[in-house]
Order: structure tokens, then sequence, then C-alpha cells
């Protein structure tokens, strides 16, 4: 029992992670008709940019890791969204969905070739200790990430149902056509949530590096996670990247434990087609019709 | 779906398919000099020179089957790459293990292919055309981790070594040359079959599914039949290639059979052209060949390729058949533009 | 003259929201029945569920007292039931004759023979002739992406009866059509009508283009029969009027 505590606390840990990469992930698809492909990557790249500022201009942690992050949004925020998706959008989602491919392998590969191909060290900004509640031994650093998951993801939620910018972003998101009526600044809003979603990831990648370490090849398992977790919990809403996040989290989780280590990425894709035979609007969406 | 709305009615472009008589002569003659060609193009090439031409030809073939499923049907698969190392462990173990001749293992391999590709896809496709997307992502995982996990059949990581090679009347083709010529001729089949369906009423029905499917089930066309079959076609020139790859390299691990493999056999789609029967070659040259004969910008040419690709994205879509057909436009002075290709 | 196409009661609710609230109507055989009714009135709604696009949630479709409730489109069309969208849908990368060769393709032979068989399927003459009929001969090797508007429209009609269907269902063929073309696209209708026997449905808002047209002619309104009758019948009705003007 124990054992599986500290199983289920780790799971919604890595699923607090994927959670906010899904929630990225679906903001960008609704408001701009982007499936990300680089999403992982988008979550590779930030701890990696941070120690590559670190080790390219000496700089102290904190100036690190602000140089980093800050070029990060810029340039994967707003900069995907002016110079991939603008441009793109007008030939239509299918090359638009081809070009996020070739960044992703442009952010992978240049990762590698700029920064290292070696896993690195990311300094934690939790004490690595584990402590012990009923029994079972829990790290401090995954009681970390939920909080502070958690707290981003409540943060955004008033954001985005209390505020007048974040409820502008939302019409904008649901029908950007009436929103353009009523005046709402469509394409700052798009912009926006790319500007959001480059957050998302930077907090994700802060979180998850500790652990993971920061690796090129990080993305890969990430991204597809992340996507999995936006399909299962309804491919449209942010409250279903959550629950489909902390699903798959915990369910990759227990499986590593219980079934089988070498296969524990399989049980998450087994949920992702189970899904999709029975329930292919997702858990928490709404069926949509047949459309003429 | 979209209206034009008043322009464009006095002279309207001619469209390609009304030159078909022409441009589909055209292919073919391409397809048939190509061949004759790379018969005897490595003559004095040496070993691995030659070895490059043959790769090239067979990643063609998967490209070929990718172009099938996204460039004539609209159909985004993320697994092409998984069905060639299906094709390619099938031929492997077949060939390999139990002795079996490569004619019957080709053949296996694309059934097989055929069928996986009809069972995916009918789940898939009975919701929505881009869960195709979602669940070919996860087959592909799937396909990587048995070929890594499952030892005892696959080798794992270590992968599967002492592939023979195929005979012709007898005679053994274990001489790059050999093999090569074996190659072309098998490319040049599978080349000529799909040009065949691209120009029957299949090929319309595809591109038909492209470009409205609501409307073409209007008019009787049986989308879910001809969508499943565009995808499994695709497949199977997938498990056609692997079935040529494996006895190629004559060793095969899961590294060229993973997911980022399959973007990239995307990437030389749309490079090449999607939607044009000749554009899979010209990808393949672009992400094969090129790469092989510029070994020193090594691993960079990765990133060089993908921001090619992206740029070509931006300023023409079609590709590089896009920009040849827009050059020759230029060049001949006409606006025929829509003339030639599929697209 | 027995009915070709028999809809009863039937219903269809988006969310909470009712498009259709049980409709029944029949079609004879050789009609031209208009169907019309203020914007949001379920007109849309209804042919797509009589058409398969949209599975209703209660009621019955009947084709020749033949029940094809719920059945696919295309399989639909090969029964002899054809149909033109409220918006334009031609295949724009496709010349005239291709797009009214795939209108055709499908309605004869075998997946096998449309594989081996040839390119154009034996409809080569066949589009030409549907082609000239809707005086569109000049342009048969165009892309039909580049026609005008109205030319496309003429293209999307002729296409949904290269087949020679039984029964067509027209979603506002009149709508963005200009004078001239209108005039064209109603002789052309009723040619088909007479010559053929084809049995037309039609949703229109043009009121002179339904009123000269249609042999009879059905109000919906709020998702429900309001009216029915022939074109001087319906046009006399006072709830007709009502329900016109109050909106």
């Amino acid at each position: 029992m124990a054992e599986f505590i500290a199983y289920l606390i780790a799971g919604i840990a890595t699923g607090a992670i994927y959670a906010l990469a899904a929630i990225g992930f679906t903001l960008v698809w609704q408001t701009s008709q982007t499936i990300n492909f680089a999403q992982g990557e988008f979550v590779m790249l930030p701890a990696v940019l941070v120690l590559l500022a670190i080790k390219l201009f000496g700089a102290p942690i904190w100036l690190g890791a602000l140089i980093g992050i800050a070029a990060f949004i810029l340039i994967f925020g707003a900069g995907f969204k002016l110079a991939v998706v603008d441009p793109m959008i007008r030939h239509g989602v299918l090359p638009l969905a081809i070009a996020t491919m070739a960044l992703s392998i442009i952010m992978k590969e240049g990762a590698k070739d700029a920064f290292s191909a070696e896993a690195q060290n990311f300094p934690s900004f939790v004490p690595t200790e584990t402590i012990s509640v009923l029994g079972a031994s829990i790290s401090l650093q995954h009681v970390a990430i939920i909080i502070v998951a958690f707290a981003v993801i409540g943060l955004l939620q008033w954001f985005v149902g209390s505020t007048r910018l974040g409820r502008q972003m939302q019409a904008t998101a649901q029908n950007p056509t009436v929103a353009r009526i009523l005046g709402i600044p469509v394409e700052r809003m798009v912009l926006l949530t790319f500007v959001i979603n480059a957050a998302l990831a930077v907090v994700a990648s802060v979180l998850i590096s500790p652990i993971y370490l920061a690796k090129f090849s990080n993305g890969e398992v990430i991204g597809l996670f992340a996507f999995i977790a936006a399909i299962v919990g309804g491919f449209n809403q942010v409250r279903g990247a959550l629950v489909g996040g902390l699903l798959v989290g915990i369910v990759d989780s227990l499986a590593a434990a219980y079934i089988s280590a070498s296969y524990r990425l399989a049980v998450p894709l087994i949920l992702l087609v189970v899904i999709i035979l029975l329930k292919p609007e997702g858990l928490m969406g709404r069926k949509e019709e047949r459309r003429v | 779906m979209t209206a034009p709305a008043t322009h464009g009615s006095a002279t309207p472009r001619q469209s390609r398919i009304a030159a078909l008589p022409a441009s589909v002569d055209g292919i073919l003659v391409t397809l048939v000099l190509g061949a004759v060609i790379l018969w005897f193009a490595p003559v004095g090439m040496g070993r691995y020179g030659t070895y490059v031409l043959s790769l090239w030809l067979v990643m063609s073939i998967a490209v070929m089957g990718l172009n099938l499923t996204l460039g004539y049907a609209g159909l985004k698969s993320l697994a092409q790459a998984a069905f060639m190392g299906l094709g390619a462990y099938a031929t492997a173990l077949l060939t390999g293990k139990l002795g079996m001749n490569w004619y019957a293992a080709f053949a296996i391999s694309g059934l097989i292919t055929f069928a996986v590709g009809l069972l995916l896809g009918f789940p898939a496709l009975r919701v929505q055309a881009h869960y195709l997307a979602f669940v070919t992502l996860a087959f592909s995982t799937l396909i990587w981790l048995i070929l890594r996990n499952e030892q005892w059949l696959t080798g794992g990581v270590f992968g599967l070594s002492n592939i023979p090679r195929p005979s012709v009347f007898g005679l053994k083709l274990d001489g790059a040359l050999a093999f090569h010529r074996f190659v072309v001729v098998v490319t040049f089949i599978l080349a000529i079959a799909l040009w065949w369906m691209i120009r029957s009423p299949w090929g319309r029905a595809f591109m038909a599914l492209r470009e409205n499917p609501v409307r073409a089930a209007s008019l009787g066309v049986d989308t879910r039949m001809y969508t499943l079959l565009a995808f499994a076609i695709g497949s199977a020139y997938a498990g056609f290639a692997g079935a040529l790859y494996a006895p190629l390299v004559e060793f095969i691990d899961p590294s060229p059979f993973s997911l980022s493999q399959s973007f990239f056999l995307l990437l030389m789609v749309v490079a090449g052209g999607s939607g044009y029967l000749l554009g899979p070659f010209i990808g393949a040259l672009l992400g094969v060949v090129l790469p092989e004969w510029l070994r020193v910008v090594g691993s960079l040419y990765l990133i060089v390729f993908a921001t090619i690709v992206m740029l070509l994205l931006i300023a023409c879509p079609q590709g590089v058949s896009g920009l040849l057909e827009r050059g020759w436009a230029k060049l001949t002075g006409k606006n025929n533009l829509a003339k030639t290709g599929a697209r | 003259m027995g009915q070709v196409l028999e809809v009863s009661n039937i219903h269809k609710a988006f969310g909470g929201i009712k498009a259709v609230n049980g409709v029944s109507f029949g079609v004879n055989e050789g009609e031209i029945l208009g169907i019309i009714g203020p914007n949001g009135c379920g007109k849309s709604t209804l042919f797509n569920c009589i058409l398969g696009q949209l599975e209703p949630s209660e009621g019955s479709v009947k084709l020749d007292g033949k029940e094809v409730t719920g059945m696919r489109p295309s399989e639909l069309n090969r029964l002899g039931v054809s149909r033109t969208f409220q918006l334009l849908q031609v295949f724009p990368e496709l010349s005239v004759r291709e797009n009214l060769i795939l209108a055709g393709q499908e309605h004869e032979g075998t997946m096998l023979s449309r594989f081996f068989g040839r390119r154009d399927a034996g409809l080569s003459e066949k589009a030409d002739k549907m082609i000239g009929f809707f005086k569109l001969g000049h342009l048969v090797d165009a892309k039909a992406g580049g026609l005008s508007y109205g030319q496309q429209k003429l293209l999307d009609a002729a296409m949904a009866f290269m087949a020679g269907p039984r029964l067509v269902l027209l979603d506002e063929p009149a709508g963005g059509v200009n004078l001239t073309m209108l005039g064209d696209l109603k002789e052309r209708l009723r040619a088909i009508n007479a010559e053929q026997g084809a049995t037309f449905v039609v949703i229109e808002h043009n009121m002179d283009f339904v009123m000269s047209l249609c042999t009879r002619v059905l109000v919906l309104a709020e998702g429900k029969v309001l009216a029915e009758g022939s074109p001087a019948e319906v046009r006399a009705n006072p709830q007709v009027i009502e329900a016109y003007l109050g909106h």
C-alpha cells in the first residue's frame, strides 16, 4: 500500500507535467488550428537554453534562467506564431502540422549539436530528499511539482475565467468570427495563447528537468504523452487536458511499477486506442456531430 | 467550400487533367528513362556509390506509398517508417531464420502491412480523418517498443544480421551492382503500378477524398472504402520498401523505424512535392542521397533539410516539383501552372 | 404516380436546441416539391437527416417504401438519390469533365473494373453531353476552381444529375446566381424533370424561383410543417405571411 501511494504520487507529478504541455497544446489548437507536433520539444528546450546561457555567459543560475526563459518565450511563443504559423496557415492545417514536425527535428537536432548529446544535470529548486508519509517515502520534488503545476493551472483558469483579457481569449478560442465582430483583437489574442503555451512549456521544463535531466531527446516521450493526454481528455477542452494528463501520468507510473518497465510506454498508448474506440470525443469532450 | 467570388471567369486556367494524355506520357517516359539510366549508372561508381543509389530507390518506394496516403488522399499517417520496419523484419526473419525465398517474403511483407493498415484505419477513420494521425502515432511507438524489447524475435537493439539477398533464376545477387539492378526493376514495377492506379478512376476518387470528402460521398464515392484502400496500399508500399531494405543493408536494428523517421519520411513527401507522382524520388534524393554525399555536414544536415522543408512550405507548398513546374511555366511563358503533376 | 420519398416524424436536436421537430411529408414521382421557410427553420438539417449526413434523433425515411434511415450518403446516392449543397461543392483541382466523370464513375462496374478498366470509366461522352446541356461546353477542360461562381453552380447541379438519379434534393440552387443564369438553371431543371422524369425537392429562399418552378410547396417554421399546398395556396395562406413577416 505504501509503495502504491508512492507510485501514485509520482504518477500525479509526471501527470501534472503532461497536463501543462497538453493544456498549451489544446489552447494553440483551439485558437489557430495548429497541431503542434513539436510540443514535446517545447518542454525539452527551455532547460537546455537555461544551461546554455549559464555555460555561454558564465552567468549565475538566476540570470541564466532569466535569459534562457525569456529567449524561449520570445522565440517559441511569439516567434513561432509570427514566423511559422501565420505564413503557413493560409495553405491549410496539413502543411502547418508538417511544418511543426520539421520544427521538432530542428529543435531536437539543434539542442544536440549546440548543447550536448548527453544528459546534463539541471539544478533543482527544492531539496532532493524524500519524506515519509504513512510509511510511504515520497519525493519532495514530486510534491513541489504537484504544488507548482496546480498553482499554475489554477492561475490560468482564473485568468481565463475572471479577467477581461482572459475572457476575450476564451471567446476567440470558441468562435473567432464572432469574437472579431465583438471588437476583440483576435490576432493579439491568438498571439497571447502562443505566449501562454511557451510559458507553460517553460514551467513544465523547469519542473521536470531536475528529475529527467536536460537532454535533447526528452521531448519525444513528453510530446507523445501530452498528445495522448489531450486526446484522451477531449481534444478541445482545457479541463480535459488536465484530466487526461493526470490519467496518463498515473497509468504510466503504475504500469512501470506493476506491469513491465520495458513496456511502460505501451500502456498509455493502449489507453489512447481504447478511448478512440469507445469514446472518441474524449473523456470530457462533447460529441461532435457529423456536419456538412 | 470557399467559393471564389467572381474572379477568373474570363479565362479559366487549363486543367492538368485535361492535359493528362501529354503529361502522363511524360511521367511514363521519365520512369522508363530513369530506370534505364539507373540500370547503368553505378558502373564504375564503386560499392558505396552503388549502395547509396539503391538506398535512394528503396526509400523512394516508402515515400511513394506515403505520397499516395498523404499527397493524393490527404490522410496523415505517422507510421510509414514503422510499416517499413514491419516489412524489413518480416523479410529478415522469413528469409534469414526460416530460409523462405525472398519473393514469398516480399509478398508476405506487403500483405502484412496492408492488413495492419486496414486494421488500424478502420477504427480510426470511423471517427474522423485526423484520428488516423493519433492512431498511427501510437502504432509507431508500439512497433518500436516491440522491435527493441522482444530480443528472442527481433534481436533487440543488436538487431538482425546475415540477411540473405534474393536470387534471380538461380543467380545469387550478392554483388552490389547485381542487387542494385534488381532494386531498379522492383522500384520500376511498383512505380508503374502506382502510376496506373493514380490515372484510373481510383486516383480520381482519392483526389476527391482529399479535396472534399463530403461532396464525394454524396456522389456515390464510398469514402470509407477508398480512404482505407489509400492508407492500406500506402502502408503496403512501406512494407515492400522494408522487404528490399533488409537484404540491401544486410543488417537491421530498430533505429531507422522510429517515430522521428516517420516524420522524416513525411518531410520527404512534402519536399519532393506531395501529390506529384515523381515527387517522392526528388524528396528521397534530398533526404537520403544528399546527406550521404555531403558527409562533411554531418548531423547538421537534418537541421538544414528540415529548414529547407519549412521554407518550401511557406513559399511553395507543392515542394520542389511545384517549383520546377513554376520554373517551366516561366520558361515556356505559358500560364499552364496547373497542367502537369497532380496538383 | 407512387411516392418516391416518404419522410415521417423526423426529429433532430443539437444539444438542447430542436432544429427539426417532427416533420413528415411525402414526395410523389415526377413532382417538383419546394421547401421554404425563414432562416433557421431547419430546412438544411432536414435535408441532412434525409440524406444520411446526420442521424435523425427520431423518425424514418423511406425510399420507394423501403426503409433507408441512417444509410450512408454514398449508399443512398447509388440508390438514385442525389443532392447539391447550400455552399458550392465542386472539386476545384479537377477539370469540369473530370468533375462529372467522378460524379458518375461509382455507379457502374465494380472496384476491380474501376482499377483495371478505362481511365474515364467510359463516361467521357456522357459527361460532355451533360456539360453541353448545362451550357458549359466551352469550359470542358478548364479547372473547376477557375470558373465563375455562377458557372460553378451550374457544374454543381450538373454533377448531381450525371448518374441519372430518380430523386434530386437541391439546397438553395439559386443562391448567389445572377438573373440570366437563374433563367438557364430553371429551364435546365424543368427539362430534366420533364424528359427524364426525375423528381425534385428544392430548398430555396428566392420566392419567385420557387413559385415558378415548383408544383407543390411545403412551408417549415421552427422545425415543423406550417403549411402545404400549391404555390398559389401557400402564397395566400395567412399563417405563412405571418411567419415571414414576423421574422
